[in-house]
């Protein structure tokens, strides 16, 4: 177990720097603390998108352990046929070395998962891969120049669904994509940030040892996207916790567990009012897209509380 | 060798085929006509006849993603589909071919929609043939069987590493009983042989980044290295019939030549309507018509070589395709053919035939026929045609 800060700081960096990832990036935070908790024996397969993007241009590559990139819309599908080889070939003897596990983990931010590749995340996880999804959930298509995705909050400005005269930004409700996966039934889900680093080591490690599929959504801000300065993107992580824009939890085998309940609730605005993607809404006329936002926020933290003291 | 004559659907005989090269995964989605084979296996592997691991997923570009990544991994993989099934994998058709990954798939014909017919027509496959995987065609389930067999062979090959496609026809050849010889699985796997990947995922010690972005700088340079694989494949192709013929007496390569020595004039098509062609050829031989028939079973890469060739000097050749191109004049085949003919002065017709699966009959072939003699005389025709339609 490794979830020290010491000993992750002495586990081998397995996505090394030099990496093209924007400054002040919190995506290439996730996938590095990931793998300081997953190790080297890893096979890591990526959605088309900003981190397969900036990791892996040829002929370069920050991955020091295996990775696969196929296409945008398939990741989940492509690790797990990587982890049927390995059972596969491991049942023969064929492994060209000899491992009792491997960890296969897919990665893919909302726009791969929430979006275009839901069907294929879907099946993977019914089928019962022994792999780990991971979902760097940004709040939109930042790699193709930030369009709206069905994980953007309402009011915020993207490319596709700009704020305007006429507009607010984003009209529609995101997509609760973490309730999706628990209604697959899956062993092992959970949220987290990148700040939060002892909780995301922690899932992490849960993830991996639990036979069969698991996932984790894992907010990602993003600084061209949610425009911020590049100094403040962890504190942005949170503070999305605080004023429970994303609640940190697990769900084991259907039992919820609410890894942080904040104690003076931070006004969701506070939050907002950071990023150049909700500007817009702080003129006069809009105060209702924040208060709405706020009711919506508020709805959500209290029926995550009752699931989980239903489940318990 | 004794091989052992059995009576199977095509469907069935390339599940055994696929099945004798041991292969570690499958990764297939229902489609008709190729669910039977998809049956075949699940049969196969629950009976403990093999220990291939299916993956049953959700959607055919689930089924090629898969099989990219079992594949990428290091093991040998198959798998199968018809029509609609391979368009909606075509995205992940060219990455299988692009990273090298020599996967076999079983590609049983069929119409494309709109409008849904689940019928043979040669469509799907020929909306890939730009995609960089080996298309083989057969006219029957034993040709289908050996097909499969070579396959391993071709793909794994060093000088090669590329996908194959299977290809025959929907229901013509997948759900007919057909007599055929089948290897003993010691010796089909003898043949095959095993399969060892270069660089595999699952190699943790020496990890390997597999599809990277790869832009103005080196693209180029991997697209040049993949182009020079195929006129190689062409000579592998060759000599794997070659070894096969020598092991089984059944000799193949890219193309069967049917009454050619002094034919004339020439029918040239893909797949099962070859045997109803032979039969109408047959009778007009006996009258003393020199007309002749040249099957291609190499699709990709196209043997243009070897058909200009052979059909130099010919007076008249008619190409039958079981698909259209589009806004294109001609059918595929045809298209290929004519290119291949550049700069040779025979006359070259292209007909349409078959599709979504109308019977390809003996009045078709007479109507070919009748039309080179025409030709031959030296009459004129129409550049495309249809065969079979409705007046």
């Amino acid at each position: 177990m490794a979830t020290n800060l010491k000993q992750l700081t002495k586990n081998e960096e397995l996505l090394c720097g030099g990496h093209r990832a924007c400054a002040g990036c919190t995506g290439s935070n996730i996938l590095r603390q990931i793998m300081l908790t997953a190790g080297k024996d890893t096979v890591v397969g990526g959605a088309t998108g900003c981190m397969e993007v900036v990791t892996t241009i040829f002929p370069y590559t920050a991955w020091k352990t295996s990775f696969i990139h196929s296409a945008f819309e398939n990741c989940a599908a492509t690790i797990s046929g990587v982890e049927t080889a390995f059972r596969a070939l491991k049942k023969r003897g064929d492994l060209p070395v000899e491992r009792d596990n491997i960890n296969f983990i897919a990665f893919g931010g909302d726009g791969g998962t929430y979006d275009i590749g839901l069907q294929s995340l879907s099946g993977a996880m019914e089928r019962g891969h022994n792999m780990l999804y991971v979902c760097y959930d940004n709040n939109a298509y930042m790699n193709t120049g930030i369009q709206r995705s069905s994980a953007t909050p309402v009011g915020a400005h993207t490319s596709t669904a700009p704020s305007g005269s006429q507009s607010t930004g984003k009209q529609e409700i995101r997509k609760d994509l973490t309730k999706i996966l628990v209604a697959h039934n899956i062993p092992y889900i959970a949220q987290t940030t990148p700040y939060h680093w002892k909780d995301l080591a922690m899932k992490v490690e849960k993830a991996l040892a639990t036979p069969g599929p698991a996932f984790l959504n894992i907010l990602m801000p993003c600084t061209p996207g949610w425009h911020f300065d590049p100094a403040i993107g962890i504190d942005l992580a949170r503070e999305a916790v605080e004023c429970n824009f994303w609640p940190i939890f697990e769900v084991e085998n259907g039992v919820y567990n609410i890894n942080k309940k904040p104690k003076e609730k931070m006004p969701v605005a506070d939050w907002m009012k950071k990023q150049g993607r909700f500007k817009h809404l702080f003129k006069p006329g809009n105060e209702h897209v924040l208060e709405s936002t706020q009711a919506f926020v508020d709805k959500e933290w209290e029926k995550l509380l009752k699931l989980e003291e239903s489940t318990s | 060798m004794e091989q052992k004559l059995v009576a199977l659907s095509g469907n069935e005989a390339v599940a055994y085929a696929f099945k004798q090269a041991l292969p570690h995964v499958a990764a297939v989605f229902p489609i008709t006509p190729q669910t039977e084979m998809m049956h075949k296996y699940a049969e196969f592997v629950a009976n403990g006849e093999s220990d291939t691991e299916m993956i049953l997923v959700e959607s055919e570009h689930s089924a090629m993603s898969a099989a990219v990544g079992a594949s990428a991994a290091g093991a040998r993989t198959f798998t199968a589909t018809s029509s609609a099934g391979f368009a909606l994998m075509w995205e992940v058709v060219y990455i299988a071919a692009s990273l090298r990954l020599p996967i076999c798939m079983a590609l049983v014909n069929r119409a494309l929609s709109g409008n849904i017919n689940i019928h043979c027509d040669h469509s799907d496959s020929m909306g890939g043939r730009d995609a960089g995987w080996i298309h083989l065609f057969a006219e029957n389930a034993q040709e289908a069987y050996d097909n499969a067999i070579m396959s391993w062979r071709i793909a794994e090959h060093m000088d090669v590493r590329l996908p194959v496609m299977v290809n025959y026809d929907g229901f013509i050849i997948s759900h007919t009983a057909d007599a055929l010889h089948m290897l003993p699985d010691d010796v089909a796997y003898k043949f095959i042989g095993k399969y060892k990947a270069d660089y595999a995922l699952l190699d943790v010690e020496n990890p390997i980044t597999v599809g990277p972005l790869d832009l103005t700088d080196y693209y180029f340079e991997h697209k040049a290295s993949q182009l020079a694989a195929y006129p190689r494949a062409l000579e592998v192709i060759k000599k794997v019939s070659d070894e096969f013929g020598e092991l089984t007496g059944r000799y193949y390569d890219h193309c069967e030549e049917y009454m050619m020595d002094d034919a004339d004039m020439v029918m040239v098509m893909l797949g099962s309507s070859a045997g109803t062609a032979k039969d109408v050829i047959d009778e007009y031989r006996e009258k003393g018509v020199k007309v002749g028939l040249l099957k291609i079973r190499t699709f990709r890469p196209f043997p243009f070589d070897y058909l200009s060739k052979v059909l130099a000097g010919r007076k008249a050749v008619a190409v039958l395709d079981r698909s259209a191109s589009y806004g294109g004049q001609g059918g595929p085949v045809f298209m290929e053919l004519r290119h291949a003919m550049y700069g040779q002065q025979v006359p070259i017709y292209s007909y349409i035939y078959g599709l979504g699966g109308r019977d390809f009959d003996l009045h078709q072939v007479e109507t070919v026929i009748k039309d080179l003699q025409k030709v031959a005389a030296g009459g004129e025709m129409n550049n495309v045609n249809l065969l079979g339609i409705r007046s």
